[in-house]
């Protein structure tokens, strides 16, 4: 990793050191300076415009940031911006092909799964990275795999549906849905 | 029913998908902490350590030393006029001036180039207080020895209700069986995932507020008069919201003291809550003691009920003078009594101010009613399906708080919950650690009055069609934060005009392009901007018809138009599309403009507080449970869910479903989890997602959802509510379910694991002492 150390002193001290990195963020080949404690999510937000990654608790708690670092989901307001050199990263905004949903989105458009939509984006990369797996999870596997992404909107009823329906299983609550 | 009017509608009724699906699932929604404008600087708030303390000094001397500080604000530089939501009680500045009352009680605020020197500078605004004896009991804040936290309110009384219906005394008198109990609620947090933001910029005398809100219009409201400015110069928008439950009902520090660092820097500011700062905001529910005396006949009809209430405001008012009269003035819905009272004391305490979460006021005092019903239900040897068919509210009724109920199907949600259930078969018949309980519940379809005094309409909007008629476009003032209201309005606007879903557009919540609206609270849009819609695309549809049968030579009488197609039900032959109609229209006319507007009719008695409560029309909604007790350990496990609404007609039938889960969904964590605690001196212990637990996937029971036919001939189609009425049964649900499990009753929010383990405990010492 390059290091770009500059010794000239400023008012507030000697100039912190930056790093310059590389990340194949959807594809994209993407060089950025960053400071050592920068994080992932706030590059991806702010130096790259990539917003589709939210912020919701900045501790890991909600899933709101999930990104897939070289395919693993991951919370990026818990990974350094330097962990993340030489990784590709996939956002939300790299999920659908040249405009046209993955099945996974067209599954939540389908089963309104969306509401408010702010966790939207984390629980479809956390789906995508257990369908990558296990292409055709239970219901018990679906729910563990979006536990990390907390919804204040839905209840999960319908995200459950919706991942289910992208994984062509069949959902216990699909059954439960009777009734009109 | 009778009066049900059923229609073959064309796009109402469906299960369309959201408009604004597509941009939410491939992340190109923008929320407000997305927007990035040029020049933009980041703000943050420094908030007090101290429950209660005196200002001696502050000094940001060195905090504006600091390279990319650009400004360091205090009350000195923002209006000391008074403000709150609730002009009940105006009782909070900008930033504090002589004392603050409570852990995150706003000081001073700072506008820097980056997030990182927004902490440098906070840190370095020194700021001397004398700390004060803090009231953080709200049992005690009344007694003489407190201290006293506002000196024009003596002994912390924020608000004191006592209302009486009929005759209370003489119903106890008469009743063949009296009895009194006492629950506690919990202090909870609304929690929408996305954190409270406002970016706030000037041109020249205007300003603009990009605000996460589910208010434009109040936003607008108190910012002019805060400032005193003309409304028509105060811009508040929303992009996208990522939810509110009504925390995002009232402007915060954020757009206040946005709007002075933007001013004075000449550059755009954006101010975010993180986590923790949410929770100190709050404005969430109230914790409410509540006792409950009623009496009732051999049968157990009730005859009358004493509500005897006290709540937990907090340090300032917020919506919290409306929250204390919806905490009595709910009770009476589900049930018919002609004889109630209610007493009721919000008091301050020097802990974060509490305001309107989903269900505003109710659901605890729900959950403590049916728990009570419960007890009756089981001394009297009753059957609690049995008691609440019995006293369940009919149609076309008033409560004795005077509230007009046109359609209720109270008594068919609950037999229809019965039988979904399997409650006869379930019912003493199932093994032990298992039970089953019913709650009920009810709410307003919309405010019968707006938040401050004014006779502006509720709602009101504009739909103009394009040139050449192939789009549409709705402007409301209505505001989607997440519930789906720009579909369902979109749907609404549709089928007025006789057009199509799909081609219709929208432009939402923006004072200054949108008609005016009150936003998102309340569960008002479904009802009352739906009515404006519906007489905007009336107008549309009248004036297309007047242009076809120009165009056709033919009676407009003789004329309809439904999904875009001008048609004669009589005459195959005459057709016209919608877009030529809409063409010609504007070739010779000019723009096709549609308008309308709601005020709902006066409602409501004339005794104090009677405005509280009162609404077009009422949700009414019955709720099933079954839990499995672990007695080794106390855990709650929720089984199955079984929800029958009646909710008049319905638009979408996805998203009224959705609304239901998500009602649900925050009842179950309030009812098991969610507490927001507090350390012996005011701060928050559990300020962040994993210790203030909602429940995540794994948590959630399985839901089965269920209407009854309704139509409520006060809303536009027979529409009423959904989004919040769906929380109010569930806390109740689950008590007596567990109840009926172990015969434990667990008399405090949260039904926590631990509570129901120590009271299978003391049952079980009870028991071996016997």
């Amino acid at each position: 990793m390059e290091t770009i150390d500059d010794t000239r002193k400023t008012t507030a001290g000697p100039k912190p050191k930056r790093y310059v990195i590389d990340l194949t963020v959807n594809g994209d080949p993407r060089t950025v300076v960053v400071k050592g404690n920068a994080l992932l999510v706030n590059v991806l937000r702010d130096e790259l415009d990539l917003t589709g990654t939210k912020k919701g608790c900045e501790l890991g708690d909600c899933g709101s940031c999930t990104v897939l670092l070289d395919g693993t989901p991951v919370d990026a307001c818990l990974v350094l911006a330097l962990e993340a050199d030489g990784s590709e990263i996939v956002t939300i905004e790299g999920v659908a092909a040249h405009g046209e949903l993955d099945r996974l989105q067209a599954a939540f458009v389908d089963k309104a799964a969306v509401q408010c939509g702010y966790c939207t984006p984390g629980m479809i990369l956390s789906a995508k990275a257990l369908l990558a797996g296990n292409p055709h999870p239970t219901e018990p596997e679906i729910r563990a795999a979006i536990a990390g992404n907390l919804c204040r909107c839905t209840g999960y009823v319908n995200i459950v549906r919706a991942i289910a329906a992208a994984a062509e299983v069949e959902a216990v609550v699909e059954q439960g849905g009777e009734a009109r | 029913m009778s009066d049900t009017v059923k229609q073959d509608y064309a796009v109402i009724g469906k299960s369309v998908p959201k408009i604004d699906g597509r941009e939410k699932v491939t992340g190109a929604a923008r929320y407000t902490a997305d927007l990035k404008f040029p020049n933009m600087l980041y703000g943050k708030i420094l908030t007090s350590p101290f429950a209660h303390a005196r200002i001696i000094s502050i000094d940001t001397s060195e905090a504006e030393k600091i390279p990319g500080v650009r400004a360091v604000i205090t009350h000195k530089d923002a209006p000391t006029l008074k403000y709150g939501i609730s002009p009940a009680r105006w009782d909070e500045n900008i930033f504090c001036i002589d004392t603050v009352k409570f852990v995150g009680d706003k000081v001073a605020a700072v506008a820097c180039i980056d997030e990182q020197t927004c902490y440098k500078a906070l840190a370095a605004i020194k700021v001397e207080y004398e700390e004060l004896p803090a009231v953080l009991d709200p049992l005690r804040a009344t007694e003489e020895d407190q201290p006293q936290i506002h000196p024009e309110f003596v002994r912390n009384i924020n608000a004191e209700i006592h209302q009486d219906f009929g005759d209370v005394e003489a119903a106890f008198k008469e009743a063949h069986y009296v009895r009194t109990d006492t629950f506690v609620g919990n202090r909870t947090y609304q929690t929408p995932i996305e954190p409270h933001t406002a970016t706030s910029m000037w041109d020249g005398e205007k300003l603009t507020v990009y605000s996460s809100t589910q208010s434009p219009h109040y936003f607008q409201y108190y910012i002019a008069r805060e400032f005193g400015l003309p409304m028509g110069d105060v811009r508040v928008l929303k992009t996208y919201v990522g939810g509110g439950f009504g925390g995002k009902l009232e402007p915060t520090g954020l757009e206040f003291g946005g709007a002075i660092l933007a001013k004075i820097t000449g550059r755009p500011v954006k101010m975010f809550y993180d986590r923790a700062e949410m929770f100190a905001h709050n404005r969430g529910r109230h914790r409410q003691y509540m006792t409950i005396t009623s009496g009732v006949d051999k049968d157990g009809k009730i005859l009358g009920v004493h509500a005897d209430f006290v709540m937990d405001g907090g340090a300032y008012t917020s919506l919290g003078i409306a929250t204390a009269y919806y905490a009595g003035a709910m009770l009476t819905l589900t049930y018919e009594f002609d004889n109630f009272r209610f007493d009721m004391l919000r008091v301050y305490t020097n802990l974060p101010a509490c305001g309107a979460q989903r269900g505003h006021g109710a659901p605890q005092p729900r959950y403590a009613f049916e728990a009570h019903l419960d007890n009756i239900a089981k001394d009297l040897g009753i059957d609690p399906m049995d008691i609440r068919i019995l006293n369940a509210r009919r149609p076309n009724t008033t409560t004795p708080n005077e509230f007009l109920v046109n359609s209720c199907e109270m008594k068919a949600c609950l037999e229809k919950a019965r039988e979904m259930s399997g409650w006869d078969e379930k019912k003493g018949k199932l093994p032990k650690g298992r039970g089953i309980g019913v709650a009920t519940g009810s709410f307003v379809s919309g405010a019968g009055y707006p938040i401050y005094r004014t006779d502006l309409p509720h709602a009101a909007a504009m739909i103009k069609v394009g040139e050449d008629g192939t789009s549409a476009t709705l402007y409301t003032g209505a505001t989607d934060i997440g519930q789906g209201s720009d579909t369902v309005l979109c749907q609404m606007a549709a089928e007025a005009m006789g057009y199509t879903y799909e081609q219709m557009k929208i432009v939402a919540a923006d004072t200054e392009t949108t008609p005016h609206d009150f936003g998102a609270y309340a569960s008002r849009q479904t009802l009352m901007s739906g009515a404006a819609v519906k007489q905007a695309g009336e107008e549309v549809k009248t004036q297309m018809l007047e242009t076809a049968a120009e165009m056709l030579d033919f009676p407009t009488v003789d004329l309809d138009i439904r999904s875009g197609k001008v048609f004669s039900p009589g005459n195959e032959s005459v057709t016209l599309t919608f877009e030529e109609v809409a063409r010609h229209f504007f070739v010779n006319r000019g723009p096709l403009v549609g308008k309308g507007s709601y005020t709902p009719p006066k409602l409501g008695g004339k005794f104090k507080g009677a405005a509280v409560g009162t609404s077009p029309a009422y949700s009414f909604a019955a709720q099933v449970s079954e839990v499995e007790i672990d007695e080794e350990t106390g855990e709650v496990n929720v089984l199955d869910v079984w929800d029958v609404h009646d909710c008049g007609t319905v638009i979408n039938p996805a998203l009224l479903e959705a609304q239901v889960h998500g009602a649900l969904f925050m009842g179950l964590g309030e009812s098991i989890w969610e507490e927001v605690k507090f350390d012996d001196k005011g701060r928050i212990a559990n300020p962040n997602l994993s210790e203030y637990r909602i429940p995540t996937a794994m948590d959630m029971p399985v839901v089965h959802s269920a209407l009854v036919d309704s139509y409520e001939p006060a809303g536009p189609w027979g529409v009423k509510e959904v989004g919040e009425g769906a929380t109010l049964p569930t806390m109740g649900c689950f008590r007596n379910a567990i109840f009926d499990a172990m015969g434990v009753s667990i008399n405090s929010l949260p039904l926590g694991f631990e509570k129901v383990w120590r009271a299978m405990k003391e049952q079980r010492e009870e028991g071996a002492a016997e």
